[in-house]
């Protein structure tokens, strides 16, 4: 006769609604999980979706995500020259907020050669950018529709296609343009400041006798140039050493060489560190208060029964009949509370502001975490259990 | 006839030094099988005390006790698994009835039969007919809440005969009802104490439910005589006055 169950059963209601409020605390749980497992997600996407083997990019930097880097356009060239390198794009990489529909849309916005690598990894709608200037693929959770336009700056760009699963380290929709409209929209000066620029230019030539006789007009365009990138991205050929490529790359062309690898766990441990021990820490917390109240509704349904308690001491039941009525309650609740926490996380999941993703292991190592926590509490149950005098039932 | 309880010269103090408190005094008693003796006594003379000793519940401070031969106690010494005592040879009747309440009525009367290592099926068929006995099998699948007090004090004392005991122990088995009740309650104890042969010790205040006993027990003060019902005979302890 399961002592438990039969309690379980005789007070339902009560059972169901603290094993929701149990679950709605956990739901917090596993969301935590969700929202670090989507950072992670969310983060690596954009290093995993070009499918590249390396990454070349500014000398003494880790960009361009860690850090900033810039890299002349026509860089790719040389590296494709380079034994073992089957394709070398640039690519430029750009954070963007405008306003859309009255409200503000960050986009990170990649630059890529039509036919290169970096582009969107495939197309949900719409189509491709085909034209070489003023299109734009943006991934789907940006919400915008096809066909909308963006002014930035002095371009105007239109929304030709939509793509999926391309997010910035911080959640940020990817927008892919063409190289030569995210050179512009980076590199290029505004009209003001070239003039600018070119006063400051003639001015500091005057005062040099030597070049007095040279045109600011002149030089100003030889030194604006926006054929600049971020990054060279380079795929490898199937028999190639990715570490040898990229050793043989940074002794010839000066620049830093990081693997696929490198770069994800650049973001992985470097970018979202913080964050992720910000939120370690919070799971922690709400583990501990989770811990905290269980202990305490086993507490406190092991002093409703004292009563009870008493008089199966008293008919004869031994303390592991007691101690399985405890524990087997508080493992029930600890189930029910982890069942209730799955259903109610993954009905809501898509209703979180940032991506989450619920991994099999994140809800496994929850479900043992309850699990071992149940036991735990239930101990302060049992003690109390045990410490229950058997006269108590024969108190009038 | 074989001495079911033989309880010699049992002595329970509570506390110590300037708190001591005598609740027994070389208490003795023998109740044979099938034999329901009353106890008796003022509010705090120490009836439920004895009944607590007798049973390891808050076992005495010294004497001995024998259930059907075995000796459970001596000296200061405990000599049995005290919940595998009641559990085996011991039924109890409580004031309040003490039935579980998240139990239906059979469960309460199996449950004493799971305990004892009866498989579940079992102990439900044995506690359903024991409760068709009682005229109780209409109300064997609620629970106790929904019951009246006689009811409830019914299921109780089959929850406290269905394993066969050899000592039945009442604690005020009728002072929560009213007297009809109470009566109904205690004829059904004396009926099945006589008819398993247990020996049924009851403690009451109550002295409209004296007839029937075998002998009446009295308590004053830790101090325990015995009244011969047939003869009126007393005799401290009791002993010498039962043979």
């Amino acid at each position: 006769m399961n002592l438990a169950l039969h309690d379980v059963e005789y007070r339902l209601g009560r059972f169901i609604l603290t094993a929701v409020g149990l679950g709605l605390l956990l739901t917090t749980v596993m969301a935590m999980n969700g929202i670090y497992a989507g950072m992670v997600e969310d983060a690596l996407s954009i290093v995993r979706a070009p499918k590249v083997d390396l990454w070349v990019v500014q000398k003494d930097t880790n960009g361009p995500f860690a850090e900033s880097s810039r890299v002349p356009e026509d860089l790719y060239r040389n590296i494709l020259t380079v034994s073992g390198v089957s394709e070398a794009s640039p690519v430029a990489y750009q954070l963007l907020q405008i306003e859309h529909q009255e409200k503000i849309l960050r986009l990170q916005v990649i630059g890529y050669r039509l036919g290169g690598l970096g582009g969107p990894p495939a197309i949900a709608a719409g189509r491709p950018i085909l034209k070489n200037r003023y299109e734009m693929v943006v991934d789907r959770k940006a919400g915008v529709s096809l066909g909308t336009q963006f002014k930035f700056g002095r371009i105007t760009l239109e929304v030709v296609g939509l793509t999926e699963g391309v997010v910035s380290n911080s959640g940020d929709s990817a927008a892919f343009i063409t190289l030569e409209d995210a050179q512009e929209l980076q590199f290029l000066k505004s009209n003001e400041a070239i003039r600018n620029d070119r006063v400051r230019l003639q001015s500091d030539l005057s005062e040099n006798p030597q070049l007095a006789g040279v045109s600011a007009e002149d030089l100003s365009s030889l030194l604006q140039s926006s054929h600049i990138a971020n990054v060279i991205l380079v795929r490898l050929e199937s028999w190639a050493n990715a570490e040898e490529v990229a050793k043989n790359i940074a002794r010839w062309t000066h620049y830093n060489v990081l693997t696929s690898q490198q770069q994800e766990d650049f973001l992985a441990k470097n970018v979202i560190e913080r964050a992720r021990q910000q939120i370690l820490l919070f799971r922690i917390i709400l583990l501990v208060v989770a811990a905290v109240i269980i202990a305490l509704i086993i507490y406190t349904m092991t002093l409703e029964k004292t009563r009870d308690i008493a008089t199966l001491k008293i008919i004869g039941a031994p303390n592991s009949k007691i101690v399985g009525l405890i524990l087997q309650q508080s493992l029930i609740l600890g189930f029910l509370g982890f069942v209730f926490g799955t259903i109610i996380i993954s009905l809501t999941y898509e209703y979180f502001p940032r991506r989450l993703v619920l991994l099999v292991s994140d809800q496994i190592m929850v479900f043992g975490i309850v699990i071992g926590i149940c036991i735990a509490a239930s101990g302060i149950g049992i003690h109390k259990a045990l410490s229950i005098d058997a006269t108590t039932a024969m108190a009038g | 006839m074989m001495q079911q309880v033989s309880a010699q010269n049992l002595t329970k103090i509570f506390g110590e030094g300037d708190t001591e408190v005598i609740a027994l005094k070389d208490a003795s008693l023998d109740v044979e099988a099938g034999e329901v003796v009353a106890l008796m006594g003022p509010s705090g003379s120490g009836k439920t005390t004895l009944l607590r000793a007798i049973s390891l519940i808050d076992p005495p401070t010294s004497g001995k006790i024998e259930i059907a031969g075995e000796t459970i106690f001596e000296g200061k010494r405990v000599l049995i698994d005290d919940r595998l005592l009641r559990r085996q040879r011991m039924g109890i009747i409580f004031q309040s009835y003490n039935l579980i309440p998240f139990l239906t009525v059979v469960e309460n009367v199996a449950l004493v039969l799971t305990l004892n290592g009866v498989s579940n099926r079992e102990s439900l068929n044995r506690a359903r007919a024991l409760l068709e006995r009682l005229e109780l099998g209409h109300r064997a699948d609620i629970y106790p809440a929904t019951l009246s007090g006689g009811e409830q004090q019914r299921v109780a004392v089959a929850r406290a005969v269905v394993n066969d005991p050899v000592v039945i122990l009442a604690d005020e088995p009728t002072a929560a009802l009213d007297s009809e009740r109470g009566k109904a309650v205690m004829d059904l104890l004396r009926q099945l104490g006589h008819e398993k042969r247990a020996a049924v010790i009851v403690v009451t205040h109550d002295e409209r439910m004296v007839e029937g006993f075998d002998r009446i027990y009295h308590l004053n003060d830790g101090i325990l005589t015995v009244e011969h019902l047939n003869s009126k005979e007393k005799n401290e302890n009791g002993h010498s006055a039962m043979e």
